[in-house]
């Protein structure tokens, strides 16, 4: 029956075939391999479109466009914006904590590969071709058809379902303002406040030898300026080798 | 569309060539323009009125040290312009140029390819396309380019909802979403009875979608990263923004990619709401406009007015900040275009998809007209109230007082009174002149 099915298969089909296949296939296995997060998200994106390429050349646009723009385009895009945050260097760890967990794993893995498998198998053999189900209608107005008149209890339970998982997450997230607002001229009059130095604070230092925001800045007595040391970033001690005055090159040391 | 091979071949190097030409061209022309809103005369001097000045920037640019820092992710990094410019270039295959012509002996429409849902491919591109810059910043291993590729992906995932309502706007109103059939939907005009006298109005969508249209040209220019939304690029914080790092052919892909993105966004908003290549009048006046070549001339010129726009905002308008370019987006446009999108169902069901134009674009018209009141006359502020008992400040610090009436200066009264006696006696003198 597949093997039937392939030979319908027009020449442009195969091509694009077997060349999207292996991408598909290979972003899949990069994305269980790679080591750095970002890696990973960029081959599942990879294995999206791929997919979507392949809707679209089973006669299906409308779905492929829209698995690029909601799955690639904005999902994923959501997905890469969380873990830009995280840094650059961050690699999942591969220390082990649990004990066998290879041997089940890959023991569970070849038991979920063999279910797939028959059920695919299963459910693929005695398929037949339906062919275009509306045909002279187009993919758009079919598609809507099934899913605002057959399929509208399901489809408002999964909107309803999205709708109540946004609200939740954006509860999780709320953080409540910590005291009042205050407005312009509070803030002002609590700068020009008397004890309180109005100008700005000092920057931190940066010298020759450092330019980190942690090297304090250098009274013009020698002394550390202490409001231009960051309550959140260390102050850096300075070596010994650090601290002594630099020889200019070309030039006699005083 | 059947046409052959060879066909779409040449129409592929065409739009290819086509981009890069007018890439050239709106980059000194965007030069120039700015220069005459800044008066300055801009590049004058590489070929006639400064032409050739594009071409020896990039010419420039390519010959430049390729750098790859350190930190850099190296393949990702080779990737992302790549990408960008890319996506830039596959959006603009389904723009309609013109209506069918002859090409060696076939009939073939003006556009490189149609499809069922052409219009989807071009918003696909443009998500595709934000993946270049975000991950170029992501990849650089610099700071400000992480800054900036951060900014790039929350800006455009908000942008990209706004612009999807307002062309959900066209696919209500045309009932299709290919971009020929789109332009095709748009070329009847609207017969209206006004006071006794038929007035044929343009069958264009900015006119009956007038709140989409606006919603899309302000999401397009967010969507694109011009100003005053060029946040990810923004200079005077972020240095260059995600593309810090690049140099070379590769800051130069970037460049084109903006420049196309640009063009394409004016074309698929002179598709969806001008009209496309439909000449700027009623066909009546020229019935040989809309057919053969002529139309190129239409369309180009409308795309031509909105890069023209594009420079006008770059040249008028301060970049927003962060915050208020989020809350435009978030708390305007969005709850906008869904309140607009709901109207437009509603209307569309009550009035019997279609036969009523005149009473929807009256309908229209005056939700429109209510909003922009709204807007006018919504009372922001408090009427200004004088306070009371004079601001004595806080703690002794001296402020003067609210009510603090400035003395006039001593040396400019006695200037004010020489300037007075002298204009009197000159006054005298030219009215003598005239007598005689």
């Amino acid at each position: 029956m597949i093997a039937e099915l392939a030979q319908t298969a027009s020449t442009g089909e195969t091509v694009a075939f077997w060349i999207l296949a292996p991408l598909a296939v290979g972003g899949a296995i990069g994305l269980v391999l790679a080591r750095s997060a970002i890696h990973a998200a960029l081959m599942l994106a990879l294995t999206m479109v791929t997919l979507a390429v392949f809707y679209i050349m089973q006669s299906a646009p409308f779905l492929g466009f829209v698995q690029i723009m909601v799955y690639t385009g904005a999902i994923m895009m959501l997905f890469l914006f969380v873990l830009m945050l995280f840094g650059r260097d961050s690699r999942d760890s591969m220390f082990e904590t649990l004990r066998g967990q290879r041997f089940l794993a890959a023991l569970l893995g070849v038991g979920l590969a063999a279910l797939l498998t028959s059920g695919l198998a299963h459910a693929v053999t005695g398929l037949t071709v339906a062919g275009d189900p509306a045909p002279g209608q187009g993919n758009v107005p079919a598609i809507a058809e099934e899913l605002f008149t057959t399929y509208i209890f399901p489809f408002e339970v999964v909107s309803g379902v999205l709708t109540v998982a946004a609200v939740g997450a954006l509860m999780f997230a709320h953080v409540s303002r910590r005291g009042e607002a205050r407005s312009q001229k509070e803030s002002s009059r609590e700068r020009f406040a008397p004890g309180n130095y109005p100008g700005p604070k000092p920057g931190p230092g940066v010298f020759a030898t450092s330019d980190s925001t942690a090297t304090p800045a250098l009274l013009p007595d020698g002394t550390t300026a202490a409001e231009s040391l960051s309550e959140y970033v260390p102050p850096r001690q300075l070596t010994a080798v650090e601290a002594a005055p630099k020889p200019t090159e070309g030039r006699e040391e005083r | 569309m059947n046409d052959p091979f060879w066909l779409i071949a040449i129409k592929g190097v065409v739009v290819f060539v086509v981009l890069v030409l007018l890439v050239l061209f709106t980059i000194w022309y965007e030069r120039r323009l700015v220069a005459v809103m800044q008066v300055r005369p801009g590049p004058n001097r590489n070929g006639p009125f400064g032409l050739l000045q594009s071409l020896a920037d990039g010419l420039k640019l390519a010959f430049k040290e390729d750098i790859l820092p350190r930190t850099a992710d190296k393949w990702v990094f080779l990737a992302a312009p790549a990408i960008a410019v890319t996506c830039a270039f596959t959006a603009f295959a389904v723009i309609p140029f013109g209506p069918e012509v002859s090409v060696f002996g076939r009939t073939t429409a003006l556009q490189m390819t149609d499809f069922e849902v052409s219009v989807l491919l071009i918003l696909a591109t443009s998500a595709l396309g934000v993946y270049g810059i975000v991950l170029a910043g992501w990849s650089s291993g610099s700071t400000y380019a992480l800054l900036g590729s951060l900014r790039a992906a929350a800006q455009v995932i908000s942008y990209e909802i706004a612009l999807g309502l307002a062309v959900l706007g066209v696919f209500f109103q045309s009932q299709l979403l290919s971009t020929g059939g789109i332009v095709d939907a748009q070329a009847e005009g609207i017969p209206m009875q006004l006071g006794g006298l038929e007035i044929t109005l343009p069958g264009w969508y900015f006119l009956i979608l007038a709140p989409s249209f606006v919603i899309f040209v302000i999401a397009m220019v967010g969507e694109t990263n011009r100003a005053p939304f060029d946040l990810p690029e923004a200079e005077s914080e972020i240095v260059a923004g995600f593309a810090t790092e690049y140099s070379s052919l590769k800051y130069a892909s970037f460049f084109l990619a903006e420049y196309v993105n640009m063009v394409t966004m004016s074309a698929l908003c002179v598709t969806l709401f001008l009209g496309g290549w439909a000449a700027p009048f009623p066909d009546s006046w020229w019935p040989a406009a809309n057919e053969g070549w002529l139309p190129l001339v239409w369309f180009f010129g409308k795309v031509l007015a909105f890069l023209s726009f594009y420079v006008w905002l770059r040249g008028t308008l301060p970049r927003f900040r962060y915050d208020q370019f989020m809350r435009l987006g978030w708390k305007v446009l969005v709850p906008v275009s869904l309140v607009w999108i709901l109207v437009l169902a509603a209307m569309n069901i009550g009035l019997d998809t279609g036969n009523d134009l005149p009473t929807r674009i009256a309908f229209a018209g005056g939700a429109a007209i209510a909003v922009m009141a709204l807007i006018f006359f919504w009372p922001t502020r408090k009427p200004y109230e004088p306070p009371e008992e004079p601001d004595a400040g806080l703690g002794g610090y001296p402020v003067p007082p609210l009510d603090l009436v400035v003395p006039p200066n001593p040396r400019g009264l006695t200037e004010l009174e020489q300037r007075e006696t002298a204009g009197a006696i000159e006054g005298g003198t030219d009215k003598g002149k005239e007598e005689e």
